[in-house]
């Protein structure tokens, strides 16, 4: 044998990389200053943003005032956020009564209990909140419009950002499933189902909400019975479903247009049948390459949830038109429109944050 | 004992019997008043040129492609456009594709008890046990929890294998099962298939490679023009072709 001496160096032992490329110093090279233009750049993004944050820091808090009965009683040269004492609870419940909003609350708690057992996996008690999640709409309905002893609310008293949420959330949780249906319908060998489907998304598609909402109350009882009379939120709520979900089709169809057909024909090869087929094989990864455009949509229709205004209910942003408006707050519309935004913002932001996370996750299983 | 090879649409121990089949693709007629029947652990090779029918004629016999004219009987279930006679047959017939088709959202595994548990029914814990038998069978047991993205061609068509396996089919098609596959995967991937032939499975088999053909074939088709050229023995196939389109066929097939 011989001596570690006398053997040539054939192996080079691991060294750890120069300091340069490597933690913050390293982040800032590659990813700041990684050539001439680029330091340029960076530069000059850091000299807009160190005028432009301080102003706005200063203009919503440190010059801010907080107190006050109505606009005159602001003085200062920032926002006035004077009104937030008085108004917030409408801009959060509308109308609905001060001693019940206890309700409103309870609802929105235990609506991130029936949300996570979709959203992720390994929830402790995966199954059994799943189940409680299917009961959630039935439970969420009794407390916010009453039953079962609690006192009834009469649904023209919702308003406010609990009506954005309403809305947004059942039209969300609904235009996916409605929207699959529409793009396996559109590709069905059935003509008639064929036909139905893309006469649907295309009318719908080539309408604007806006319009939609209009005529909601003259097109919708032509499908029902002739006692039967919606609720204006009912009718919302399936109007804005309707919309998304032909948005939705469409965003799903291309989804399922870049499964190969080896896919379909191996899961009919081994004896599955059209709908285990698409449930097991299709959709998961049609789903998967849609989740971009099915966060889009579900984004958009959250904002169309303002236009509820044109058939007389008052949304956070219906509050926020009727209060600068008011006397009172006259001319304090940049102050209430920055604080809808922020409301607007977290939750659409929260949506594109997960949707992203959920596709780095998933695309864990793909190589 | 000569091997009879002449089609007989009496003879009830065939478990596949083609009886004149037409198709067409639009106006083009792909099979022209094919017949085949095919007996119970027979091995039927079929080769033909580019473009002469032969996937179109396997797809048939599980009714991913359906015929306009003719009887196909499998297991002596008729293929019509009846529902339940198409799922009855697709239970005993499994197929393995060119390209493989494995499911890429699903680990080994998941790819090979998925249609045992949703078709068959069989319970979850009774299917993986299963499937990692045939696994093993095809050699791969180690691979189950991994993804078919993470594994070779050779290792995918080897899964594809074993998940058609796992459904307990009575006759197993072939197409094309190597022609995707890098030379040096192409042996592991043959090896499986004479593996399952010594088994006693039936097997309708599209693929140029003549080696295993003569090595397990009991009778070679060969098709041009969506019709039956040459049924014959692989002896006799390669020894004394009848028709000069055979010969040529296999003049370019054998020089390279
Ligand atoms: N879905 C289809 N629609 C129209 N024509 C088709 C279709 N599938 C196949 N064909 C045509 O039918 C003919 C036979 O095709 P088939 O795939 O059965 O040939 P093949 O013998 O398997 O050829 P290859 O060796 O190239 O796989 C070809 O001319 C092909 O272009
Ligand atoms: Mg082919």
């Amino acid at each position: 044998m011989s001596s570690p001496k006398d053997t040539p160096n054939v192996y080079t032992a691991a060294r750890p990389p120069p300091a340069a490329s490597v933690g913050l110093i390293g982040w800032l090279r590659q990813n700041l200053f990684s050539s001439f233009s680029n330091t340029i750049l960076t530069l000059v993004s850091i000299y807009l943003l160190s005028l432009a944050i301080p102003a706005v820091l200063d203009w919503a808090f440190w010059s801010s005032q907080v107190s006050g009965d109505n606009r005159f009683d602001c003085k200062v040269e920032g926002a006035c956020w004077a009104w937030l004492d008085q108004r917030l609870g409408q801009f959060l419940f509308g109308f609905y009564p001060d001693g019940e909003r206890w309700r409103v609350i309870l609802a929105f708690v235990l609506l991130f209990a029936a949300l996570l057992p979709w959203l992720t996996t390994g929830v402790p008690g995966q199954r059994y909140l799943r189940w409680f999640s299917i009961a959630y709409p039935f439970i969420a309905t009794v407390l916010l419009a009453g039953g079962f002893g609690l006192e009834q609310v009469p649904t023209d008293k919702f308003g406010g950002f609990m009506l954005n949420l309403i809305v947004g959330l059942s039209g969300i949780v609904l235009s996916l499933p409605v929207g699959i249906l529409l793009a396996l319908g559109r590709q069905s060998k059935l003509p008639l189902i064929r036909w139905l489907c893309i006469g649907f998304i295309e009318a719908v598609r080539g309408v604007p909400l806006i319009t939609l909402l209009f005529v909601s109350n003259i097109l919708l009882p032509i499908f029902l019975p002739p006692d039967v009379t919606l609720d204006s939120i009912i009718r919302v709520i399936i109007m804005v479903t309707a919309f998304a979900s032909a948005y939705m089709a469409e965003v799903i169809r291309g989804g399922l247009q870049a499964i190969p057909s080896g896919q379909y024909e191996a899961a009919n090869a081994l004896g599955l049948n059209y709908w285990r087929s698409m449930r097991l094989i299709v959709l998961p990864q049609a789903l998967r390459i849609s989740i971009p455009g099915i966060v889009n949509t579900f984004i958009g229709l959250f904002k169309d949830t303002t236009l509820v205004i044109v058939i007389g209910l008052f949304d956070i942003l219906g509050i926020a038109n009727a209060m600068v408006s008011n006397p009172d707050w006259l001319g304090l519309s940049t102050e209430t429109y920055v604080f809808v935004a922020v409301f607007f913002f977290v939750v659409c932001f929260s949506m594109s944050r997960y949707s992203m996370w959920l596709e780095r996750r998933l695309s864990g299983q793909r190589h | 004992m000569e091997k009879s090879h002449q089609y007989s649409p009496n003879d009830s121990s065939a478990v596949i019997r083609i009886d004149k089949l037409n198709k067409w693709f639009g106006t083009f007629h792909v099979l022209r008043d094919l017949s085949l029947s095919v007996k119970q652990g027979e091995k039927i090779v079929i080769c033909g040129p580019s473009g002469s029918g032969k996937s179109t004629l396997i797809r048939c016999i599980n009714f991913l492609e359906e015929h306009q004219e003719g009887k196909i009987i499998v297991d002596s279930i008729e293929l019509t456009g009846d529902l339940k006679n198409i799922d009855a047959v697709r239970r005993e017939v499994g197929m393995v594709f060119q390209s493989f088709n494995l499911f890429p959202h699903l680990t080994v595994i998941e790819n090979c008890t998925l249609a045992p548990i949703w078709v068959r029914k069989t319970p979850q814990a009774e299917a993986e046990q299963l499937a990692m038998e045939y696994l093993e069978r095809v050699k791969i047991p180690e691979q189950a929890h991994k993804y078919p993205g993470q594994l070779s061609g050779g290792q995918q068509q080897r899964v594809a294998i074993a998940r058609s396996l796992c459904m307990k089919p009575k006759i197993m098609l072939f197409d094309e099962p190597t022609s995707a596959l890098d030379p040096e995967m192409i042996k592991e991937v043959l090896d499986v298939m004479v593996d399952l032939a010594d088994s006693g499975m039936t097997m309708l088999v599209v693929t140029h490679e003549m080696g295993f053909a003569a090595q397990v074939a009991d009778q070679i088709v060969f098709m041009d023009e969506g019709q039956i050229i040459e049924q014959n023995t692989p002896t006799e196939f390669f020894d004394n072709p009848r028709s000069e389109r055979t010969k040529l066929f296999l003049s370019q097939i054998l020089s390279h």
